[in-house]
């Protein structure tokens, strides 16, 4: 029987022909990463395997991210012990403050994974790689402990589900609202143990970046791994970032899926999901009035040149709404470095927001915007749960950068067609 | 291996930011994690838990972000055991890893209710509920699973395998 893009990856990685749905398998790892909040409790589980290194000190990455720079003293401890062990294991891809960025959008731009790579992180939005058509998903901190020490882990073989993307989308629909509308026909727990494969012929009006920002939020659908098929945009960006061979896998023509799912992209609509779940979406046009208080634009989602290119294009000349507060945040020091050569920062700053260095910090509701009791956020980040972003009382809004930053001038929820 | 206590019923997408919230990650002290375990979701619960105590919860639960932190907050307050109709899959991953015993079955997330006495025996999946006086019959873990769950998780059976 035929296999599945991802089958065929994980097959090649565990040495054999052919695997099946439900097969478990142990498979070599190209690459294994962790951030300052999960590589800690790694390290501690590390020491207990009582090797002296990890298998491979230009495949292990740490990035630290989430807390930083350092929010408070228990942090700062947590990025200490990360920054020694770095150290002492002699890590390459090792990235502080200064060098780092949000970790899904730090390593594809440091061509650390390439198509075909099996990639294992200890951070739910690993998936985002699935871009770049490489099987990579997020695991916890005893898998990256295990993985840094022997170079492999277990998986279970998942069966998949095949969305196929139709026809070109209109101007103001992006990556994000493809994505969340798909979270909306299946729900948060719809792919569930299950890979998400991408294909049809409207791939090809998707960037790269519309393509990071579909399959990172892969995990939202409860999905193991959303994956693209390789494509001369795909070939171009690992070109330009990696230096590392690549390999192209496509799915057998009889592989089997559980279900196949079209989607007709020239009929959808900026999509808003609505707290407290992913799955709540609406289109624009059934948003009534939502006051905000706050706009988050960034994250592992949104937080690449193309979402800031269009946010500054929104905002540029315009004054953000009274009594809103717009929190930028670039994804890494690159475009952080980008957007500050093209002008953006400068639009932004003139407009009323406020332009952060690269980290986690609101998306989570670690530092840098944390939410009021009673308070409302649009953002452009992936997870609008109960507290996601500061107080159980207060409430996230989930959209694209083009809704965000159309909200952030009129004060509440909007089309961006519409300012 | 058998588990037996009351039970904490919770209902869909319990997800990991109401069972550990961000904002006390700054610590992966198991015991510091404990004290804010399900704060979101249910203030009282780590007043009233007790060693032994088992979660029941319906589809998805501990669906969100990778963090260990959660089933590791779990245990250290105490619980056995975690009964869903379904684990969202890194909370799965991460459970087995670190030895928190978790079962899927549909009648027992379903039938189950708050305060109920059940008892869990994780050979044969049977799951007795000895205040409606009901079984209801899980999945028992495959074999590979019940491995590393007897060696108290990943790291052992790592270590005796790098060893050999
Ligand atoms: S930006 Fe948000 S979702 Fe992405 S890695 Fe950071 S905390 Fe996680």
């Amino acid at each position: 029987m035929g296999m599945t893009m991802t089958q065929k990856i994980l097959a090649t990685h565990a040495g054999l022909k052919e695997v099946c749905a439900g097969q478990l398998i142990e498979a070599k790892l190209d690459l294994v990463l962790g951030n300052d909040v999960t590589t800690p409790v790694a390290i501690k589980e590390f020491k207990k395997i009582g090797v002296n290194k990890v298998f491979d000190h230009e495949k292990v990455a740490i990035i630290l991210d989430h807390f930083t720079p350092n929010k408070d003293i228990k942090s700062a401890e947590h990025c200490k012990m990360c920054r020694e062990f770095a150290i002492d294991k002699n890590i390459d891809n090792f990235f502080d403050v200064g060098s780092m960025g949000i970790e899904h959008c730090l390593i594809p731009e440091k061509g650390l994974v390439v198509a075909g790579d099996v990639v294992i992180g200890a951070d739910s939005h690993t998936c985002t790689y699935g871009a770049l058509g490489a099987f990579s998903t997020g695991v916890g901190s005893t898998d990256m402990a295990c993985g840094m020490a022997s170079g492999y882990t277990w998986f279970k073989v998942p069966s998949a589900i095949k969305f196929i993307l139709k026809n070109k989308p209109a101007k103001w629909v992006s990556g994000k609202d493809i994505i969340l509308h798909i979270i909306g026909l299946i729900g948060v727990d719809g792919a569930l143990y299950k890979s998400m494969e991408f294909c049809g012929d409207g791939l090809r009006y998707l960037t790269m970046d519309d393509r990071f920002t579909i399959a990172n939020m892969a995990i939202e659908a409860g999905g193991k791994n959303g994956i693209f098929p390789v494509d001369e945009k795909t070939i171009e960006y690992l070109k330009e970032h990696s230096v590392k061979e690549f390999k192209v896998f496509e799915a057998d023509d009889d592989a089997n899926y559980d279900e196949i799912i079209e989607i007709d992209l020239s009929k959808l609509r900026p999509t808003v999901a609505f707290p407290h779940l992913p799955e709540n979406t609406k289109t624009i046009d059934e948003v009534e009035e939502i006051t905000i208080d706050q706009v988050v634009i960034g994250s592992c989602t949104n937080g690449r040149m193309e979402d800031l290119r269009i946010a500054a294009k929104i905002l540029k000349g315009k004054k953000i709404a009274k009594n809103v507060r717009v929190i930028i945040f670039p994804g890494t020091q690159k475009i952080y470095l980008q957007a500050l050569r093209e002008g953006l920062i400068e639009d932004f700053v003139e407009a009323g927001a406020t332009v952060s260095t690269p980290t986690c910090g609101p998306c989570l509701g670690g530092h840098m915007g944390i939410l009021a009791k009673g308070e409302r956020c649009i953002s452009t980040t992936n997870r609008n749960f109960v507290g996601r972003m500061g107080h159980v009382d207060s409430e996230v809004y989930l959209a694209s950068p083009a809704v965000a930053a159309a909200s952030a001038l009129a004060g509440k929820i909007k089309d961006p067609e519409s300012v | 291996m058998k588990a037996n206590g009351k039970v904490f019923k919770y209902g869909e997408n319990v997800d990991t930011d109401v069972i550990i919230p961000a904002r006390y990650l700054n610590s992966s002290d198991p015991k510091e994690l404990a004290l804010h375990c399900m704060e979101d979701i249910d203030i009282d619960f780590v007043k009233k838990v007790q060693q032994g105590d088992i979660i029941v919860a319906t589809k998805n639960f501990g669906c969100g972000s990778s963090r260990e932190h959660a089933p590791i907050a779990i245990k250290a307050c105490g619980i056995s055991c975690v009964i869903a109709h379904s684990f969202a899959r890194i909370f799965y991953r991460n459970a087995i890893n670190t030895g928190l015993a978790i079962l899927e079955c549909s009648e027992a997330a379903e039938r189950i209710q708050s305060g109920d006495q059940i008892e869990v025996d994780f050979s044969t999946g049977i799951i007795t509920n000895l205040t409606k006086n009901e079984f209801y019959q899980a999945q028992p873990f495959p074999k590979f699973m019940n491995d590393i769950i007897a060696k108290e998780g990943l790291i052992n059976t790592l270590k005796e395998k790098l060893d050999s």
